[in-house]
């Protein structure tokens, strides 16, 4: 078992398990702390991947910005205490199987999938580097990029109207 | 590693996903399962990306470097789509005191 092997079992191995964390938890401020580690195995799984710049962007963005954002407004909601009232036990474990017939579903599509046994190049190939990545962006992908831009400031926009106090 | 490897993984994130969005009432962590169902997307298009390079790098040098551009992109959407959900998720707080979505099945109040 090579290294790269072996990183990858653990990191898989622990984006599953603090995504199942996510799930079960009945604090909201655990969940989050649980999803950031999620992210932080996933963009391990990047790295490992050679997508460096991918990677990075994701430990910025997601485990940055995005959880910190979650974070506040548990936080700032004082939702950090368990008051989810308690579900009917049948629809929670309607709830499971219909999750678990979709992964069965998934995994018999792709038990037989022209891909398999295909090798996804771990160590080497450099189009996830930074350099690679930025001629593509700014020279065939301007547009979108610029398009991102309005994206973003609609967003903006619409999240401070949303949430102005009053009308 | 074989693609196999992580088009499984992906699976299971994205199935653990869907399942917290079924059965969970909190909404914001309705929207964390909804999240990570993005990530499962991101992870198996870069996995993709990769085996594609490593199909065609020999044509063509910058051989399925599409799949990580568009994890790029989705990030850049992901943000824009957490920063209004969250507005709104504060908004109905605000209005009803409470972040669970059954009270929000009629749209109004």
């Amino acid at each position: 078992m090579s290294a790269t092997q072996i990183l990858f079992w653990f990191l898989s191995a622990l984006a599953i398990v603090s995504a199942l964390s996510v799930v079960i938890s009945k604090n909201p401020v655990y969940s989050v702390l649980s999803l950031i580690i999620t992210f932080f195995a996933v963009s391990g799984h990047y790295i490992l991947l050679n997508a460096q710049f991918i990677g990075i962007v994701n430990l910025i963005v997601y485990a940055g910005a995005i959880m910190v954002l979650f974070l506040f407004v548990i936080m700032l909601m004082n939702l950090n205490q368990d008051n989810e009232p308690q579900k009917n036990k049948w629809l929670k474990m309607a709830g499971v199987v219909s999750g678990g017939c979709l992964m069965l579903v998934f995994v018999a599509a792709f038990k037989t999938s022209e891909v398999n046994g295909k090798i996804a190049q771990t160590i080497d190939g450099n189009i996830g580097l930074t350099e690679t990545l930025g001629k593509a962006l700014f020279n065939e992908y301007v547009v979108p990029f610029e398009i991102s831009s309005i994206l973003f400031l609609s967003a903006m926009v619409g999240a401070v109207v949303i949430g102005k106090k009053g009308d | 590693m074989n693609i196999e490897y992580y088009i499984y993984l992906a699976l299971a994130l994205f199935s653990i996903g869907v399942v917290g969005v079924l059965t969970r009432r909190n909404a914001i962590i309705i929207f964390m399962c909804i999240e990570l169902m993005l990530n499962a997307a991101n992870l198996l298009l870069v996995a993709f990306s990769k085996m594609h390079h490593g199909i065609g790098a020999a044509t063509n040098p910058t051989a399925g470097i599409d799949g990580q551009l568009f994890v790029f992109f989705i990030m850049v959407v992901a943000a824009a789509e957490v920063s209004v959900g969250l507005a709104i998720i504060v908004m109905m707080y605000r209005n009803i005191h409470s972040v669970d979505i059954n009270f929000l099945n009629r749209l109004k109040h």
